[in-house]
């Protein structure tokens, strides 16, 4: 029972990384930008991140308080997520560059930037960046009273996660909302399903596409602070966040570009990707643990294709770039 | 300043790049009639209309509403001046609901339920047929065409253009549009359709304005005209508009089908049981509303379509029989059986859009080559000849195919395949898109072929042309025969109503 509960827990820790990069990418997504660039995005978020939290502490000194190391860290990754998704929004949008082409260069151009970064503080501050415990535990301390932690089962389950955790699913019920609710949601979903429709209808293809695939780009960056800040312990660690880009790609066609699935659809990859430390099988290698999450991508995208059900398809335009003049 | 025009357009002139489109055109458009636009293609109809529904500016001239000077600057500011254009691909996102797509774009608070119920009372008013909460992905075609229109009048359109709205549709919902069009005339709309029917614009009109060229010729009233008079204006010179359809001497069985039956991914019927004979020496016309299983056949035939149960034979000069179902479509070439097939989708299936003439010709002849390397004499020796007989209009034959006009890159298509003298020539759709004369063109290189003792399949939308030029209908109505016909006894609606259902076998 409570190697249950600590998997879950854990699972939540790892998946609210995912579901923030899912998230930023279904919002791109929306627009018919398939940014692949979500690995490079993460990677510049968590080095921004840290960058952020660690000048704001090195300059408060005793005084940092937590909820603005928080904030600060939070807007770093946000900016740098937004001005990697900036670029290749000028070079698709604008240029009409291949998206492909394009995602895969910022994928690389991103890892590229985070680790300079990442190292070049490093070096800097004499081999080793790291928060105070003091702001460490401020990032990773649930929001709610201890009380309703210590409830049992049901407290360690529902009550124990960082902020991040909660923010990331208030922020899926507002994408839902605005999504299915909003006459500017149902705009954006007309833009990724037909931009030369939406085109003749008056709405403004370009401005739609950037605002997504920018703002996407932000919340896709905060989710690799949340790991560099949460699940590494303050410390610039890209072995571990390489490649959770990549799973947050697949984890969109997991989702169906639906929001709220992400919140369930990224704490069960992040049990997937964490099961190897907690419930192992003897002979059995960790490597195979590790590629669970997309043996079930490939699974959920066989069984979405066979049904056939339009209702559950990629937006119709994703990865084509828009040229009004073009016949 | 008349203010009895709805719209007046002075002076219009478009340019694209150094091609003018439209040249110092003067139009108008009057409430409370039908003003049918005539012109083959790329005369510049859809042109003229997109920069009155704000799609393009006009490079120079003035457009005048109700007297006024206006300017559309974009499809939204055209709503807001009252003018709404259907275009040929319909705009709509197809997986919103019939409300959800007219909603979109205005300015409206979002509320569904309020739509709905405006768009049903729409709908009773001009006699749509239309569930505003059906999705679009599950609707006919005409029925896109109606969410259209709907859309169009939900904004408070009082003048529609339509450009080519019949293209698609069956005779009998044709009609029914053509109804709705006379509702709305009554209504006092004005109403213009781009169209190059001449039997439409006789029934439908009340004028006709006709382009040349991207040149205004000039304006008429359809009661004072006639199809032969038209065709003079539209072409600038007499065209015969009758298919020359001669009768070949000695027919005998050229491609027997018989029961044949292809079943979809889905496991969805797509050909039900379909069997009939194809003669040397005769054009064997294949109608059907669009997605009838008329690709299907054809892809079967030609080895691209598995096929589920029944036998597709080629007779040869002595009776001997040949089985293709099974065979790969190399094999069938091999097997001695000419097959040539103009698909669908010209450039998604045919042709190799970035590649020249030459290449393109190569994709047919590369397998005779021996060793690794391409030898180019040969196909470039038959672009040529196909550029020359054809009368291709490219700057050479390394052009890219892709970017030559649709009749050009049609022309190419043909000529390639006719030029393997197959014994069966099968095509489908092979004038769509193209203008009257290349038409005539293609249908006379398809009675050479018959007249060379080809067995002809040309499978084909418009149901005059088809009624001229084919020795023999078949009707195919949800992949099932519905019926074969003599296409010298046979009238226009027997077939319509043989497209819609399936009707006893009039041949065999």
């Amino acid at each position: 029972m409570t190697m249950i509960i600590t998997l879950i827990a854990a699972a939540v820790t790892f998946g609210t990384v995912l579901m923030y990069g899912t998230l930023g990418e279904i919002l791109t997504e929306k627009s018919g930008n398939l940014n692949l660039g979500v690995e490079g995005i993460m990677y510049m978020g968590g080095a921004f991140g840290l960058f952020g939290a660690f000048y704001y502490e090195k300059a408060a000194g005793a005084a940092a308080s937590g909820p603005l190391a928080i904030i600060i860290a939070i807007l770093s990754a946000l900016m740098a997520g937004m001005a990697a998704s900036l670029i290749y929004s000028f070079i698709t949008v604008t240029l009409r560059a291949n998206q492909n082409v394009t995602g895969l260069a910022l994928s690389i151009f991103g890892t590229g930037i985070g680790q300079f970064v990442g190292e070049y503080m490093r070096v800097r501050e004499g081999g080793y960046v790291a928060l105070s415990n003091n702001l460490k535990n401020a990032f990773s301390a649930t929001i709610f009273p201890d009380f309703m932690v210590k409830i049992p089962v049901v407290g360690q389950i529902l009550f124990s996660h960082t902020v991040f955790f909660y923010l990331a699913v208030v922020l899926a019920i507002i994408m839902f909302l605005f999504l299915k609710k909003t006459k500017y949601g149902m705009y954006l979903t007309a833009v990724g399903e037909s931009p030369a429709v939406s085109d003749a209808a008056g709405i403004n293809i370009t401005l739609y596409k950037y605002l997504a695939t920018v703002i996407g780009g932000g919340i896709s960056a905060i989710g690799g602070m949340v790991y560099i800040m949460t699940t590494a312990g303050c410390v610039w660690n890209h072995e571990g966040l390489s490649g959770v880009g990549w799973l947050a790609v697949a984890l969109v066609i997991f989702c169906i570009w639906r929001p709220l699935n992400a919140i369930w659809g990224s704490v069960l990859f992040g049990a997937m990707m964490i099961m190897y430390l907690r419930v192992t099988i003897p002979f059995i290698p960790t490597e195979i643990y590790k590629i669970l999450p997309y043996i079930v991508t490939v699974i959920v995208l066989i069984f979405t294709s066979m049904k056939n059900s339009r209702d559950k398809q990629p937006p119709a335009s994703l990865g084509l770039n828009y040229f009004r003049e073009e016949r | 300043m008349d203010t009895k025009y709805a719209i007046e357009m002075k002076g219009i002139t478009k340019r694209f790049g150094q091609v003018v489109a439209n040249d110092s055109i003067n139009l108008t458009i009057k409430r409370g009639e039908i003003l049918a636009l005539l012109g083959e293609n790329g005369s510049g109809k859809t042109t003229l209309m997109n920069m009155l529904s704000g799609i393009y500016q006009p490079d120079e001239g003035e457009i005048y509403k109700d007297g006024k000077l206006i300017y559309i600057h974009s499809p939204r500011e055209a709503y807001e001046h009252g003018i709404g254009m259907i275009h040929q691909h319909y705009k709509l996102i197809e997986v919103f609901t019939a409300a959800q797509n007219i909603l979109l774009g205005l300015d409206e608070k979002m509320d569904i339920k309020g739509a709905n119920l405006k768009v049903k009372e729409i709908c009773e008013r001009y006699g749509f047929d239309i569930e505003p909460t059906t999705k679009v992905y599950d609707m006919s075609v005409s029925q896109k065409q109606t969410v259209e229109i709907v859309k169009v009048l939900y904004r408070g359109a009082e003048i529609l253009i339509l450009d080519e709205p019949t293209a698609v549709l069956t005779p009998q919902e044709t009609d029914t549009l053509f109804e709705v069009l006379r509702n709305m005339k009554k209504d006092g709309k004005a109403i213009v359709i781009i169209t190059h029917k001449l039997n439409e614009v006789m029934e439908v009109s009340d004028k006709v304005a006709v382009l040349r060229k991207g040149e205004y010729i000039g304006t008429v009233e359809t009661r004072n005209t006639n199809p032969q008079a038209l065709t003079d204006m539209m072409v600038g010179h007499s065209v015969a508009l009758n298919i020359n359809r001669p009768l070949y001497e000695n027919p005998h069985k050229k491609l027997v089908v018989e029961n044949l039956t292809c079943v979809d991914e889905e496991g969805i019927k797509k050909l039900d049981n379909v069997s009939f004979i194809a003669n040397t020496g005769e054009i064997l016309g294949v109608a059907g509303i669009s997605g009838s299983g008329q690709k299907e056949l054809l892809e079967a035939i030609a080895g691209l379509y598995p096929v589920k149960n029944g036998s597709i034979r080629v007779v040869d000069d002595k009776d001997n029989e040949t089985e293709l179902v099974g065979k790969t479509p190399r094999k069938i070439r091999e097997a001695g059986v000419g097959m040539a097939f103009v698909p669908e989708d010209r450039l998604g299936m045919g042709l190799v859009g970035s590649m020249g003439m030459t290449g393109n010709m190569l994709l047919r002849s590369w397998k005779n080559g021996k060793g690794a390397f391409l030898k180019k004499k040969e196909p470039e020796n038959l672009a040529n000849r196909v550029m020359e007989e054809l009368e291709v209009v490219t700057p050479s034959i390394d052009f890219p195919v892709r970017r030559l006009s649709g009749g050009n890159v049609q022309k190419v298509l043909v000529g390639r395949e006719i030029s393997n003298e197959p014994s069966v020539l099968m095509t489908a759709y092979a004038v769509r898109g193209l203008d009257i004369n290349t038409s005539y063109t293609i249908y006379n290189l398809l009675t050479e072929q018959k007249m060379k003792g080809a067995a002809v399949v040309y499978v084909g939308e418009d149901l005059d042309v088809l009624l001229e030029l084919a020795d023999r209908i078949l009707v195919l109505c949800g992949g099932r025969v519905s019926g074969i016909v003599d296409a010298r006894t046979t009238t226009k609606e027997e077939v319509g109503l043989m497209m819609t259902q399936i009707g006893e076998d009039v041949d065999e």
